[in-house]
């Protein structure tokens, strides 16, 4: 148990920290997501082909394609792309981008391919007549989409996107590859430090079971409040 | 582009191919069998079995793949006893820990998709084998298990699927699968665009196969 300890004599609290940094990579890629979703997902349900390739495209490769290769591809190749891009512009220095913002770029896209289909899905299932009677009566494009639309898509998405979370932040603990100091790093590094590997794993995945049982309880409520009157 | 670098490590990738597939095939057939297994015991009456299989797979289900495959990596070995046992011999092959570690994952993801298949069978098939005389041996094995198989294939192809993109964590304890072979390749030529396109070309064509193959056995075993 000593070498839970807070200071410098345990990893209690460099483990706090990297709990900490899990849960801030993980809200963030969620966030990333979210954006790529809210991107691609018109695409995918738009009348036009080729934007259906596009949208398709994004979800099949990302969907199809381990997420330790992305990693890998923004881990190498996200510095490159960034010089790439400011050397058009006439910046030629070398630019480092930071092990936070190439994870949870790597694992927001991941997690936006899930988001996108789970939105899909949401919007489909809505009754067409629903977007007949908001014609019908009048209201305005961006008036139906948030507040008829919108509402209903949210109860239908939140438990599959409660999926998509838990997938996230199982996910961050494959960016530990790259250095970034969230759980998994932590405890390799402690277990390297201390030759106690089977105890920090196993308090790894302790951590992990906290984190998902936890967000399991928050995001019971917010079904729950999504669902009144169903 | 490098289209040179694509041609020529085509080939590499694609014999670090055969141990993805080895990998996996051999983790999904453990992990049939201990998915079946728990399936079994979440529907046993006694509350300590139920709960124990429970447990299992909210563990396996809870926890990342990365932290199974290093707790029985690095973890099991710390265990002075363990090293004294026959057991050693599995678990000193980085090979081994990582297939125990797919089997139980997939093990438990197959057991919850296993166990919803089940419940799904209509209590009037059963009845109705239990009226003609069938003992409940054989309800079980030739009547609740075929459709509990059916009922459960697209699921259990998604988690095919998911699974053979799970192995690419073997490459994290050492072994040269698709992704570690990509990897070695990105990290001595840094030349990361390419060697994506053709390592995920491989596993989107994986992909497209698995797919096929169970929509396709859908199609075989479907009721109508």
């Amino acid at each position: 148990m000593e070498l839970l300890a807070f200071g410098k004599t345990g990893w209690g609290d460099e483990l706090f920290y990297a709990t900490l940094m899990t849960i801030a990579v993980s809200v963030t890629a969620m966030l990333v997501g979210f954006f790529f979703a809210l991107i691609f997902t018109p695409l995918k349900l738009s009348k036009y082909k080729s934007l259906n390739l596009i949208g398709n495209l994004y979800t099949t490769v990302i969907r199809g394609v381990p997420e330790l290769l992305v990693i890998y591809l923004f881990f190498f190749g996200g510095s490159g792309a960034i010089m790439y891009v400011a050397s058009i512009f006439g910046y030629f220095e070398y630019i480092e981008i930071n092990a936070f913002i190439t994870g949870s770029m790597a694992i927001g896209i991941i997690s936006g391919a899930y988001s996108t289909e789970v939105f899909r899905g949401a919007i489909q299932s809505i009754d067409k007549g629903q977007f007949e009677a908001a014609k019908v009566l009048g209201v305005s494009k961006f008036a139906q989409f948030y507040k008829i639309i919108l509402p209903q898509m949210l109860r239908l998405a939140i438990p599959n996107l409660s999926n998509v979370w838990q997938i996230t932040l199982k996910d961050t603990s494959l960016i530990s590859v790259t250095g970034l100091v969230e759980i998994m790093r932590q405890s390799y590094i402690a277990a390297g430090s201390t030759r106690d590997p089977l105890f920090f794993y196993s308090f790894a995945a302790v951590l992990y079971l906290l984190l998902t049982y936890l967000s399991m309880k928050f995001i019971n409520r917010l079904e729950a409040k999504y669902s009144r009157g169903y | 582009m490098d289209f040179e670098l694509m041609f020529t490590s085509f080939p590499k990738l694609l014999n670090a191919t055969l141990i993805t597939l080895k990998l996996l095939s051999v983790s999904l057939i453990i992990g049939m069998f201990l998915g079946l297994f728990f399936a079994i015991l979440r529907m046993n009456k006694n509350m300590f079995i139920n709960k124990f299989a429970y447990g299992y797979s909210y563990v396996f289900r809870g926890t990342p793949l990365l932290v199974q495959i290093f707790i029985i990596y690095f973890g099991l070995g710390q265990i002075e006893y363990l090293r004294t046992t026959f057991l050693w011999v599995i678990l000193k092959e980085p090979y081994w820990c990582a297939i125990i570690a797919f089997a139980l994952n997939t093990g438990a993801y197959t057991s919850e998709i296993l166990r919803s298949a089940f419940q799904t069978i209509k209590p009037g098939v059963i009845e109705a084998g239990k009226s003609l005389g069938i003992s409940n041996k054989i309800i079980f094995f030739k009547i609740q298990i075929p459709i509990a198989i059916r009922q459960s294939l697209p699921a259990y192809g998604n988690e095919i699927i998911l699974m053979m993109k799970g192995t690419s964590l073997a490459s994290t304890v050492t072994l040269m699968d698709l992704t570690g072979v990509a990897k070695y390749i990105i990290s001595t030529t840094f030349k990361p665009i390419e060697v994506f396109i053709v390592a995920g070309g491989i596993y989107l064509f994986m992909t497209f196969i698995i797919h096929n193959v169970i929509k396709y056995l859908e199609k075989k075993y479907s009721f109508q």
